[in-house]
């Protein structure tokens, strides 16, 4: 081989930031050709795709609108793989907390009361909290792969959820359309900015990346997290729980992702359908890893996954391209942050010794 | 005899969704008794599933239709091989990126033959064989995959366990230090034991386009890919039993489609969760004997190798 791969002594830092930004331009690269088999023009496709969203305040407001719930799984699911605990359940979560949050309403339309939303939030939390025990608890009780579990559970999940609207949830004047009642009010989230679809749900969004940055850096939790994760025999060594590690990373992750579901429904999209989310628990993985699993980054990657929905729309809308590019889109960034964060711990070096040896 | 008439669809149709299972547990067993986790099965069986379907479109053969999904899921692995093998990037989620990927990818090549119809994979006619009565249609009138699936669960178990090269890989799998240091090239048995995870996925994907619901629509894997890999636990890495354990699965899905047809009093919703549900618990049931798993897991499952040089 003529190039050789060497294991730094110390990983760079340099890499770490600079390997999601070159993973950015090899997707731009590889699209501009993509884009060329699909028969539209490269530059123009790209300015759809990555300018044309943000030209408006509203376009700006939108990318906010659909990095909440990005945000707010992927906060989740970091703290979980920073412990090697892979929860991909996020979807499912976000479900169930949807549900669980909208039960609260559905059973009592009528309520005018100012905790009502509150208490959906609340509700939303433990909901999807309690669908990530269910796999913290196989984990931690018979060893069962939480990727797995947790995967499955997504599915039943969903399957749930369409059972409820197109049964008992089912909005009694609704012309027998699989849809719940249309949220009133007070069990709506406020809108921030008005002519805008900007929400509450954003600001919690918000909230969770600050406080998840303290958690993670300031508290003996997020301690114990990142030693389980980095070097799990050292941590069992200090006494740290890889149990209650576990149950705290499903626990975490399966709240954001419920409250993720809750804004989500009693914010942009005002009632329960049968499908709520275009696979924001599946996409928050990449902005996870994009984010480098660190709260700031996550924020900034989840309205850079956000663009790339806005954009699949704007660029179908004028373009006619499929909306699937967005999931290819987001697919070979990942894919190229994994190749490239080869540089963060290893170097590449011209193979000479072996002729200077012959 | 009329009573009994309902059993022979209802086996011929657990064959059909098994036969995918088979196909893709097998290879993604290959793959990791070499000492690698690809968790991207879901993502190879679509792009398979979906290139087959083209290809069995447009060129009306079918086995070309097989070798371009075999192909097209072997470079996928491919691909998943180069970023953890050679990139040493860390395998679930390397894994998870390449199911991601999958999907989005499939949906993308798939736009233009969604609701199309194709003719299923062609049945074994042999006269006289598949008329007999219950035994003639279930053993002898099935297609040439369901057939290559059994083939190929006999050639992996000799592959494995009798040839000098499933030893060899074997060895990988289970401490690739020793193995490299007698000399295996143990990068380059992974990448083969990767494609061949690949195409064996792809294969898999391609008989749920063209033979169990001759279509193509987006996702149409609908978490089999997850199944598979669920399989492999339950069977604990060995052929024989990955092939009880898709059958089993097969039945618990075709027997909840037929429940559902049957109009049994449940909402549908609850039966189509049965398979994932059951998925759960009978990995619960077969984790909980760890010191079972951990005797027949290879040992090196999911580590990175890189020769200390």
């Amino acid at each position: 081989m003529l190039l050789k791969i060497e294991k730094r002594s110390e990983y760079s830092r340099a890499m770490v930031y600079v390997t999601p930004l070159l993973a950015l331009v090899l997707t731009m690269l590889s699209s501009i050709v993509l884009f060329h088999i699909l028969g539209v023009d490269p530059v123009d496709a790209l300015v759809n795709f990555f300018v044309a969203p943000l030209n408006s305040a509203y376009g700006r407001s939108e990318l906010f609108v659909k990095a909440t719930p990005l945000i707010l799984c992927a906060i989740g699911l970091s703290v979980g793989f920073r412990a090697n605990v892979w929860n991909i359940g996020a979807e499912g979560q976000l479900t169930i907390g949807a549900i669980t949050g909208s039960a609260l309403f559905i059973y009592f339309p009528d309520t005018d009361s100012i905790f009502l939303l509150p208490a959906m939030i609340i509700l939303g939390a433990v909901g999807g909290a309690a669908w990530a025990a269910i796999p913290a608890y196989f984990k931690t009780r018979f060893n069962a792969n939480e990727i797995l579990t947790s995967l499955m559970l997504v599915y039943v999940a969903l399957l749930l959820l369409s059972l409820l609207i197109h049964g008992p949830w089912r909005d009694p004047a609704g012309y027998n359309f699989p849809e719940s009642q249309t949220f009133s009010d007070s069990a709506t989230m406020p809108i921030l900015v008005s002519g805008t679809r900007l929400h509450f749900g954003t600001l919690l969004a918000l909230l969770a990346v600050l406080g998840t940055w303290i958690m993670m850096a300031r508290t003996l939790i997020g301690f114990q997290i990142k030693v389980i994760g980095a070097a799990p025999t050292a941590g069992g060594y200090a006494g740290f729980s890889q149990k209650k590690i576990v149950w705290f990373s499903l626990l975490f992750g399966g709240a954001m992702s419920g409250i993720a579901g809750i804004s989500e429904v009693s914010g942009p999209i005002g009632q329960l359908l049968p499908s709520i989310s275009p696979g924001y628990g599946f996409t928050a993985i990449i902005v996870a890893f994009l984010g480098r699993l660190h709260p700031v980054g996550i924020f900034f990657a989840g309205l850079l996954m956000a663009l790339t929905y806005l954009g699949g729309e704007t660029a179908q809308i004028n373009l006619g391209l499929p909306v699937a590019v967005t999931g290819v889109f987001q697919g070979m960034i990942l894919f190229y942050l994994l190749a490239c964060d080869v540089l963060v711990h290893y170097r590449f070096r011209l193979n000479t010794a072996r002729k200077a040896a012959l | 005899m009329s009573g009994f008439d309902w059993i022979v669809p209802v086996i011929l149709t657990i064959i059909t969704a098994a036969t995918p299972l088979v196909f893709a547990s097998l290879g993604e067993l290959v793959t990791e008794k070499s000492g690698v986790l690809n968790l991207g099965v879901e993502g190879m069986m679509l792009i398979g599933a979906v290139s087959g379907f083209m290809t069995a479109t447009v060129s009306g053969s079918y086995i070309l239709a097989i070798i371009v999904a075999a192909v097209a899921g072997g470079i996928m692995a491919f691909l998943f091989g180069i970023l953890t093998l050679s990139l040493m990037a860390n395998q679930v989620a390397t894994g998870l990126a390449l199911t991601l990927f999958g999907v989005g990818l499939s949906a993308l090549m798939g736009q233009a033959f969604v609701g199309q119809p194709v003719p299923p994979l062609p049945q074994l006619d042999i006269a006289g064989l598949s008329d007999l009565p219950y035994i003639g249609p279930i053993l002898f009138a099935q297609d040439a995959l369901v057939y290559l699936s059994f083939v190929m669960v006999a050639l992996v178990s000799w592959f494995l366990y009798k040839s000098k090269s499933g030893l060899i890989l074997r060895a990988v799998g289970d401490s690739h230090d020793a193995a490299h240091s007698i000399g295996y090239s143990v990068i380059g048995i992974r990448y083969l034991a990767v494609i061949f995870g690949g195409a064996m996925s792809g294969i898999g994907g391609a008989y749920l386009s063209l033979a169990y619901t001759p279509m193509w629509a987006e996702n149409m894997t609908a978490g089999r890919g997850w199944i598979a890999l669920a399989l492999i636990v339950f069977a604990t890495w060995k052929p024989g039993l990955v092939l009880v354990g898709a059958y089993m699965f097969g039945g618990i899905t075709i027997l909840q489609l037929h429940a559902q047809a049957a109009g049994l009093n449940v909402p549908s919703q609850i039966l189509s969760m049965l398979p994932y549900l059951a998925t759960v618990i009978v990995l619960v049931l077969i984790s909980k004997d760890q010191s079972r798993i951990r005797k027949h897991a290879p040992a090196c499952i999911g580590k990175i190798f890189h020769p200390a040089a």
